[in-house]
């Protein structure tokens, strides 16, 4: 650290940090990486964060960092013009990276959830679904987790100023849970864990705290349309069901978490919606 | 090995244990054993025989683990957690080297672990038998892996001959348990009243001479004997190897790898919990000031994706390919590549895997000639 260095330097690269549909954790997490952060500050110039700071100066940027869904015609919108505004869009976050946990509307009815809510609901622009960046727009890297895991988004960022092609595991959360030498909850408890099919990331956190992984860091994996296996949530599922004695309606529930809406635990969900019905 | 024999076997009573502690605490041991938590038993320290799940046992099935207690003053009565012994030898985490940047260059930091004399008390025969194949492949001839051998160079290995086997036990068709074969310092068996002691080792034996143990009666050893036949008799699942390793080869294209397949989740536990897979994965974490980078070897598995990723090519894209290639390695080409099975028969795979897979079920499903083999529409 001793090292003059040329981070310091004008010619850094610009950062911002855009917030959509969501409750703030991801930036939090940012903002949470302490020690981190000034090295962050050193690196990068962070050039717009509301989140942060009142010093917001205009674009274009080098990265843009990507919170929340969409949710508005107004935000289905902003997000062409931020994409304008940066080579490399990260989206950082369940909300941003799978629509996050406001996407269950895509199951109910949102004019009646406004007439509910609101007292005038004709001033509340709002679309009917919740939608990933991905689903609007180029994504260069998803960060998964609900909230990010600021090593993860370290990792990414170290990785983009060395020139690296940022690359992320994308295995279970059982893998990481091993090592860190946790009892599995699910074999040892009778507790329906979704680390089986759940990406690696957290650090096996809610396991490790002797409760079951509810599928944060979204499915492992093929978790998108492309390359990758999507996870065997089917198998899970009957597990869930046959062994651990869930009713369909419970494992439904499961799956339709805050990544419910991507597509593995989305299709997981609708079956055990059929199931259920069915009675 | 050790083989019993009055003149050698040593009978005690059950307090004999704490002196033993004892006396290894004083010799600068940590003496590490089976300990409650979370549901299960795993490695702690253990500094007083209260530590010790006393009057407990455990059930395992596949997919499932229990544990009961019993209210006996057995102290060995829970056979085994998910961890074997192969956590303290082979990390799960370890920095190999960490690279730091100075003036116009840069300097390499060694990071060999601090050498820590630990001895594991209550191994079991597979895992002992898990060790040895582990030994082999981190310590052969030129290729002496130094972080391994720095943590198995400490270790003072106490086993417990088995003397209960759990529904998903098979060491006795693998040759490798009840009774401790491989290498170990000191074994017990333990009785109702009394331990029997024996030393496998130069260090165990100068260990029982310093305690001066009364020999055992004929009649307590021919007691132990039987407890642990009976125990070998009494398991309810084995495996055939005889066919072994052919005939997995053979099998290379079954319909059962479907099968399976469609309830594998490829989450990886069973290689995580086996006490002979070895595979590993490097990574290399850079500092933001790209100033410092940390070289970690991990646990990996061959059922991830980036486990089977070759340059431009993912060679095991389908679970049926990862299953295929774990089972395969396991029990067919572990034996071309190290001339042993990669089983030990501890039953930790089919116990700690999720939706309960077993191996001794797959295997004679997959052997069987595949006109037999149950006909799905549409495979390929
Ligand atoms: S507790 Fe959950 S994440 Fe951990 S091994 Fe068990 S199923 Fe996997
Ligand atoms: S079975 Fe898989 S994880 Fe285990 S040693 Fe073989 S390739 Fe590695
Ligand atoms: S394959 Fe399964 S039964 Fe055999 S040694 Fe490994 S974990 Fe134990
Ligand atoms: S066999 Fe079981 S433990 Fe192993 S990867 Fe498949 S589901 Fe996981």
């Amino acid at each position: 650290m001793s090292q003059p260095k040329d981070h310091g330097k004008p010619g850094r690269p610009k950062m911002a940090v855009f917030k959509f549909a969501s409750c703030d954790g991801c930036q939090l997490s940012i903002l949470n990486l302490e020690d981190d952060l000034l090295a962050l500050g050193q690196a990068l110039d962070i050039a717009y964060f509301p989140e942060a700071s009142s010093d917001m100066r205009e674009g274009p940027y080098d990265i843009a960092l990507v919170e929340g869904s969409i949710t508005t015609p107004e935000d289905a919108r902003r997000i062409l013009s931020v994409r304008k505004q940066a080579p490399l869009l990260i989206t950082i976050g369940a909300c941003a990276t799978a629509g996050g946990i406001q996407a269950l509307r895509n199951w109910g009815d949102v004019e009646a959830f406004k007439r509910v809510v609101y007292p005038s609901p004709q001033y509340i622009q709002s679309l009917s679904t919740s939608t990933p960046i991905s689903e609007h727009v180029r994504v260069d890297f998803e960060l998964w987790g609900c909230p990010i895991d600021k090593e993860q988004l370290l990792r990414v960022i170290t990785d983009l100023l060395a020139g690296v092609q940022p690359r992320l595991p994308t295995h279970s959360v059982c893998i990481e849970c091993k090592r860190r030498g946790n009892v599995c909850v699910m074999v040892a408890k009778g507790i329906p864990c979704l680390g089986p099919v759940t990406r690696t990331g957290c650090g096996a956190i809610c396991p490790s705290m002797g409760r079951d992984c509810y599928g944060c860091f979204g499915p492992a994996e093929g978790a998108h349309e492309g390359p990758g296996l999507p996870p065997n949530t089917a198998s899970l599922a009957k597990e869930f069901h046959q062994g651990l004695q869930l009713i369909p309606i419970e494992v439904l529930r499961r799956f339709r978490g805050i990544n419910g809406s991507v597509r593995p635990f989305r299709e997981e969900s609708q079956a055990w919606e059929q199931k259920d019905r069915a009675g | 090995m050790a083989t019993p024999c009055d003149t050698h076997v040593a009978a005690v009573p059950k307090t004999f244990l704490q002196q033993l502690i004892d006396v290894l605490c004083a010799k600068g041991y940590r003496v590490v054993g089976p300990a409650l938590r979370d549901g299960a038993v795993m490695w702690d320290t253990i500094r007083q025989v209260s530590d010790l799940p006393i009057g407990w046992r455990d059930e395992q099935e596949p997919g499932r683990y229990r544990l009961e207690n019993t209210g006996s003053d057995q102290i060995f009565g829970v056979v085994h957690g998910p961890q074997s012994v192969k956590p303290l030898a082979f990390a799960p985490r370890e920095p190999l080297l960490v690279i730091e940047r100075t003036k116009g260059s840069f300097s390499a930091l060694p990071t060999l672990p601090k050498s820590e004399k630990v001895a594991v008390l209550g191994a079991r025969a597979c895992d002992l038998a898990g060790l040895a194949i582990q030994d082999h492949i981190f310590l052969k001839d030129a290729y002496r892996d130094p972080y391994y051998q720095t943590r198995r160079d400490g270790l003072f290995l106490i086993a417990v001959n088995c003397t209960r086997a759990l529904a998903t036990c098979f060491c006795a068709s693998m040759d490798t348990g009840p009774r401790a074969s491989a290498a170990f310092d000191l074994a017990l068996t333990e009785l109702e009243e009394v331990f029997l002691v024996e030393a496998g080792s130069a260090a165990g034996q100068a260990m029982m001479s310093a305690l001066s143990l009364a020999p055992a009666s004929t009649a307590r050893v021919r007691e132990a004997e039987q407890q642990i036949e009976a125990c070998a008799r009494s398991q309810v699942r084995r495996l055939d190897r005889s066919p072994l390793p052919q005939a997995l080869y053979d099998a290379h294209e079954h319909p059962r790898w479907d099968d399976v397949a469609a309830r594998c989740l490829a989450c990886g536990n069973c290689t995580m919990v086996c006490p002979t897979c070895f595979c590993h994965v490097v990574e290399e974490v850079p500092d933001l000031t790209q100033t410092r980078s940390e070289h970690t070897r991990l646990w990996d598995s061959c059922f991830t994706q980036e486990h089977g990723y070759i340059h431009g090519k993912n060679i095991r894209p389908t679970i049926k390919d990862r299953y295929r290639m774990w089972l395969t390695h396991k029990l067919a080409s572990w034996i071309d590549q190290f001339g042993t099975s990669g089983c030990v028969g501890c039953g930790r795979c089919i116990t700690w895997c999720p939706v309960g897979i077993d191996l001794t079920e797959e295997l004679p499903a997959l052997l069987k000639p595949s006109s037999q083999a149950k006909e799905k529409p549409g495979q390929a």
